[in-house]
């Protein structure tokens, strides 16, 4: 039976189309609809479908951020884990704050609460940067399995199916483990409403980095975020003879 | 007095002196990854010598091929049964032995499923802070990188003392394969087999089409396609050109192909010269892996599909009487 601790993170909800700010700081996110990164619920899924296969014993949702990171921890305890811990990041530290941040408190947490199996997303849609799982694993010298698209567990350990270019491989890892989830591990279920009731009432703990010993001093600037440059309005053609005639045009054919 | 401009050649060739990169090769112990030389290229905008790694069970066509390659100074080879499958818990170790011999300032790999795995579990044990899926080099500290599916463009400049990153392939035209003369020399040896996880086996899609990434046309289709079958017409009109064949997620999702074929935010960057998408609707996600393609062709009846804001020629038609037509006339 082992314990599995599992990273949530509070993103701008992926329908939104985000804005840059005009001074160039950063994108818009006051007022705009945040829910959980997509990978991350996937995450938590295979976490529950673990303890209802009576693989794990509990699972632990964590998340870093300003205190609204506690609405996803409440959205994980919703979907089935059993208990929260916040760990507080807010204003500047937070715009900063980067996957070498957080896979330390994670690695830190997984060997405080004795977890042998991390997982998180394969990467957080909004900084895009596929990093967190990779790191922990590192911090803790655990194997790492990233972009899961099966997980079994084995006497041994775990074997894993990735995704990877070419198609999948399998890999085999002892536990513990870090893990991350790619889109087709799961599909991920809904909170219900009376589940949504019961989670308020389940624990759910609040640190700061510094309670847990991590250094949190930023390692990048952020000289500027911009717009994407903006491409040609392009033109509708009226039938197939005309499309392959601007193919032609354009020299491809 | 030195005028302000001798002043900054002297800085600047100063700092080049200081400059070295490893950038870590991708093959599959039969060649080369392409993508490798969009890498080397990245490397040469920042500057200093470039050293490449090669680890696997066999080194020497992607170690050979390496040496020729213009720009490269130096091929280091690390031919082991440790790196079956390239594991990054034997390839990091190799990574850092290498790192603490040679003291390179920067540790580049191309932003591909093996660059992903391995370059943020190497700067972790570095402790620095990696960089993922580069798309401009600044300076040597400065880089861009695009965050929220390429919706938004960050310059960031590292203040970390190595800087390790992954490269997005397409925002670097590869260097040339030949006219180099690289010296291949052993990589630091050690005993890098790891007990923490084995390579077990690989299913690879099989096409004989060419590779997603790197190809100069690509066809791609999406839930309009109906079925796995229909496809079919896609593979038709991608031979007339030579095509490789992609898929929006709802594609792979409703299960017509293989997930490897996905383009998007969390498949596969592509920048063809032509992209022809066919029964797409062009939700953000997608539209992050392909909005660099130099044209965009878009097939799809719903006239308001957002793929139209993108496309640079846009029909308006069923694609399964547009695409077999189309085929047809080229």
């Amino acid at each position: 039976m082992s314990r599995v601790l599992v990273g949530v993170k509070r993103v701008v909800d992926y329908a939104v189309k985000v804005r840059v700010k005009p001074d160039k700081t950063g994108v818009v996110t006051e007022g705009v609809k945040h829910s959980m990164n997509p990978f991350d619920e996937i995450a938590v899924e295979e976490a529950i479908k673990l303890k209802e296969k009576k693989i794990a014993s509990e699972i632990i949702a964590v998340s870093v951020g300003p205190t609204q990171s506690q609405e996803v921890i409440r959205t994980a305890l919703a979907m089935g884990a059993d208990r929260g811990v916040h760990v507080e990041v807010s204003g500047k530290d937070y715009d900063l704050l980067q996957p070498i941040h957080i896979s330390k408190i994670l690695a830190k947490l997984a060997l405080d609460e004795k977890a042998d199996l991390i997982i998180v997303g394969k990467q957080a849609i909004d900084d895009d940067s596929n990093q967190t799982a990779q790191m922990t694993a590192a911090v803790l010298d655990w194997p790492q399995g990233t972009f899961c698209n099966k997980v079994e567990k084995t006497d041994a350990g775990l074997n894993i199916t990735r995704e990877i270019d070419g198609g999948l491989e399998t890999i085999k890892t002892k536990i513990p483990a870090v893990l991350s989830a790619d889109l087709r591990l799961n599909t991920p279920r809904y909170a219900t409403l009376p589940n949504i009731m019961k989670a308020k009432k389940k624990p759910l703990k609040k640190v700061t980095p510094k309670d847990l010993g991590v250094d949190t001093t930023p390692r990048i600037e952020v000289l500027s975020v911009e717009e994407p440059p903006v491409r040609q309005a392009g033109a509708l053609v009226p039938d197939v003879d005309a499309l392959v005639g601007k193919l032609k045009e354009g020299g491809h054919v | 007095m030195f005028s302000s401009n001798a002043r900054n050649l002297i800085r600047s060739s100063l700092i080049n002196r200081c400059k070295s990169t490893l950038v870590v090769a991708e093959h599959n112990n039969e060649a080369l990854n392409p993508i490798t030389l969009n890498t080397i290229s990245a490397a040469k905008k920042i500057g200093g010598d470039v050293t490449v790694l090669v680890a696997g069970t066999k080194c020497g066509p992607a170690s050979e091929a390496l040496t020729k390659v213009e720009g490269v100074a130096k091929v280091l080879v690390a031919e082991n049964a440790a790196f079956k499958g390239f594991t990054p818990e034997s390839i990091t170790p190799l990574v850092l032995a290498a790192q603490s011999q040679f003291k390179f300032t920067h540790i580049l790999a191309a932003a591909t499923a093996f660059g992903k795995n391995v370059l943020p579990r190497v700067a972790s044990k570095l402790d620095v802070s990696p960089i993922s899926e580069i798309i401009d080099v600044k300076s040597e500290d400065t880089f861009v990188r695009t965050i929220y599916a390429g919706n938004a463009i960050l310059t960031l400049r590292s203040t970390d003392p190595v800087k390790v990153i992954t490269v997005r392939g397409t925002n670097f035209a590869p260097v040339a394969a030949t006219g180099g003369s690289g010296a291949i020399e052993q990589a630091p040896t050690g005993d890098y087999a790891s007990q923490l996880s084995e390579f077990v086996s690989q299913e690879l899609t099989k096409s004989d089409r060419p590779e997603l990434t790197g190809a100069k046309v690509i066809v791609s289709g999406g839930r309009g396609l109906k079925s796995g079958d229909n496809f079919k017409l896609l593979y038709d009109l991608a031979d007339k050109f030579g095509a490789a064949v992609g898929a929006s997620r709802a594609a792979v999702d409703a299960g017509y192909v293989p997930n490897d074929l996905q383009i998007g935010q969390t498949g596969k960057i592509v920048a063809p010269q032509l992209y022809i998408a066919v029964g797409i609707s062009g939700a953000i996600q997608h539209l992050a892996g392909m909005k660099d393609s130099k044209t965009i062709v878009a097939i799809n009846k719903d006239a308001e599909a957002p793929i139209f804001q993108v496309a640079d020629i846009g029909l308006v038609a069923d694609l399964f009487k547009a695409v077999p037509e189309l085929t047809g006339k080229l």
